[in-house]
């Protein structure tokens, strides 16, 4: 995939050139959504979970500045050492300053999509300084030198032949073998050295607890923790939106996120770290970069509520026709492209438009966050800051043209139907995006209000 | 003005007017433990649920259903008859890295999704049970609580250093959607419940 192109549609046409690949994409992730619906259907308080998350997260949002106060200082009493980052570079400048203290060149890293927004691996191979990603997923996509394409299931794009190749080049696996019993066994072996070596690790957070300023870590390969236990040095990196209030709490975002992500009732591993172990160190480094700016964003705010369970990805549309990577953003799908704007609204005005606004999203969000509605809304704002597709807003103006003069809109319907009938291959042609992927449909006889006016009694 | 200062500026002056918290105390009110419920959901994260009436009976177990095991590193040494390494807890996890199987005690067990909360008092060396080969868990039955709520009800404000609910054997599906057990950590799990 060409990369260079920063534009989802474009991106996307290229995704779909391989039709099969396409099909076996949109089914695998569907699968994962009916998963998803299986397990949520067999809780009956389901929908009082989905509610009560939601407002505790909103809790956190109108209390975050005392939340972040406490989780300090239980920190600090708890012996960890916090820091703060008001953007992306400073995270990885702090990142980096650590690994330079304790003299290492190569670390352990388990999934975080933070270090992903902050392209805190670029940044450290950059100071000669190299990172193991560790979840398998994201060690496949590491070794492609591809970012991933979903935030729970990263290498979701790839066939087991694509990665039996990748092992075969990197890991000295047997051409050929594509089985993945035996690539995550050789994944086991290759890793395991890489843990008993390192001696930092970095681990994103999943939960961070006001209360006692532990973290909560979840992951089903217990890699973050094959990482952070064995490590002199543990690094947790967290946005400082990943605050709950009490320890209590967890118990209701715990019973929602692997059955939202997976369809699993728990993760295999919910670690809550809250000492360093003797001799050990633990650095917090707690990152703004835009939050507190989307913080203030009255019809954009609850998206801080996510808690990256990828839903909302599995269950959309375009997202399953479109992969991951077409979102040129470290958050894919519905979520990614309401948060995407936030950071950088001219690089990413293409991302709320890659959606049908269905809503699908929003019914399946652990945390009730209006998803689709924010979409809508940032389509709004992005056409009134003049960032819409020249395309788009050429479209709007003839489109508004035509619809506010009645005259106007039943000759063009008389037009457009005369040309359909007559001349079709004026429409079905290549150059009518309407026609890509599907037939146009045989123009009717007559309008709408012709066929009222005949019909009413 | 550092960072801090900012961050914690720009939070207050944007953050929305607070809500109340909501009320929990539905979700934790006292519902009875689904014992079959458990056993079916142990058995779909890839468990192995055996019941035993004491400890005296996990070795034979272990011969049975682990064959082929040689390092045993049991928290209890009267839980294993065979040698455990001495000097297990000294190091700074890597002394670890020969184990086969590590024996561990669970503080209790969640029903509806087969969690079991171990803390590093049961464990005393946190990397134990994601380093050894396998891990088996004793549990007793009337440590079983219902739901999430409930357990954290039973933990409270137990100050531990480091506590993780494990609910099954490692795993990944990262290749194409295909569940393999023994992913980093423990390739199975075998859950000594004691009734």
């Amino acid at each position: 995939m060409d990369t260079a192109i920063k534009d989802h549609a474009s991106l996307a046409e290229q995704f779909n050139t391989d039709e099969p690949r396409v099909n076996w994409h949109d089914e695998t992730l569907w699968w994962v959504r009916q998963k998803r619906d299986k397990i949520a259907w067999t809780i009956p308080e389901w929908e009082t979970l989905r509610e009560t998350a939601s407002r505790i997260k909103h809790n956190v949002l109108g209390n975050l500045h005392q939340y972040l106060l406490e989780f300090e200082q239980q920190a600090l009493k708890n012996g960890a050492v916090v820091h703060w980052a008001a953007d992306a570079e400073e995270h990885n400048r702090i990142v980096l300053q650590l690994l330079q203290q304790q003299g290492v060149q190569r670390i352990v890293k388990s999934k975080s999509m933070l270090t992903e927004e902050c392209h805190l691996n670029p940044y450290l191979a950059a100071n000669g300084i190299e990172v193991v990603d560790t979840d398998l997923g994201e060690r496949i996509v590491q070794l492609a030198k591809e970012p991933p394409s979903h935030i729970v299931l990263p290498c979701i794009h790839k066939k087991k032949e694509e990665i039996g190749d990748l092992f075969h080049e990197h890991l000295g696996t047997p051409a050929g073998n594509a089985d993945p019993q035996f690539l995550t066994a050789a994944a086991r072996a290759h890793l395991r050295k890489e843990f008993l070596q390192s001696r930092v690790a970095i681990t994103g957070v999943n939960f961070a607890v006001a209360e006692t300023g532990e973290l909560v870590v979840c992951t089903n390969e217990g890699n973050a923790d094959m990482g952070a236990h064995l490590a002199d040095v543990h690094i947790a990196c967290m946005g400082i939106e990943k605050i709950v209030p009490q320890r209590r709490h967890l118990g209701v975002f715990l019973r929602l996120l692997a059955r939202s992500a997976t369809g699993q009732p728990i993760t295999t591993y919910s670690s809550h770290f809250r000492r360093p172990k003797p001799g050990q160190q633990l650095h917090i480094v707690l990152v703004d970069n835009g939050r507190s700016r989307q913080l203030g964003r009255e019809d954009f705010r609850n998206s801080l509520k996510c808690i990256r369970c990828g839903a909302c990805m599995n269950t959309c549309p375009v997202y399953r026709r479109s992969g991951g990577h077409s979102y040129h953003n470290a958050i894919a799908g519905p979520i990614g492209a309401i948060l995407a704007p936030n950071l950088d609204i001219r690089q990413y005005a293409d991302l709320p438009f890659a959606s049908t606004l269905c809503g699908s999203c929003s019914n399946v969000c652990p945390v009730k966050i209006d998803i689709h509605q924010q979409l809508y809304k940032w389509r709004q704002v992005i056409t009134q800051e003049g960032q819409a597709a020249a395309s788009k807003t050429a479209g709007m103006q003839l489109v508004t043209a035509v619809l506010s003069r009645p005259g106007l809109y039943r000759l063009a319907g008389r037009a457009g139907r005369w040309v359909m009938r007559v001349a079709p291959g004026l429409v079905n042609n290549r150059f009518n995006p309407w026609y890509k992927q599907r037939e146009m449909p045989p123009p009717p006889h007559s309008s709408f209000a012709a066929w009222y006016k005949k019909n009413r009694r | 003005m550092n960072s801090r200062e900012r961050i914690l500026q720009a939070v207050k002056a944007s953050q929305p007017e607070g809500a109340a918290l909501p009320d929990l105390d539905a979700l934790a009110a006292p519902r009875p433990v689904d014992l079959e419920g458990y056993r079916k959901v142990t058995e779909s994260m890839g468990s192995r649920l055996l019941e035993i009436r004491q400890e005296s009976e996990i070795p034979a177990l272990v011969r049975e259903y682990l064959p082929g095991i040689e390092q045993v590193v049991a928290v209890n040494p009267h839980w294993y008859g065979g040698d455990i390494p001495a000097g297990w807890q000294t190091g700074d996890g890597r002394q670890l890295q020969q184990a086969d199987l590590a024996i561990v005690k669970a503080q209790l067990g969640v029903a509806e999704n087969g969690a079991l909360w171990i803390t590093e008092q049961e464990l005393q060396v946190r990397v134990l049970p994601f380093i050894a080969q396998h891990l088996a868990v004793v549990l007793a039955v009337e440590d079983l609580v219902p739901t999430m709520h409930h357990a954290y009800e039973r933990i409270g404000d137990q100050h531990t250093g480091f506590g993780v609910f494990i609910a099954g054997p490692s795993k990944t599906a990262d290749i194409e959607q295909s569940l393999v057990l023994g992913a980093h950590g423990a390739k199975s799990l075998t859950i000594f419940l004691k009734v």
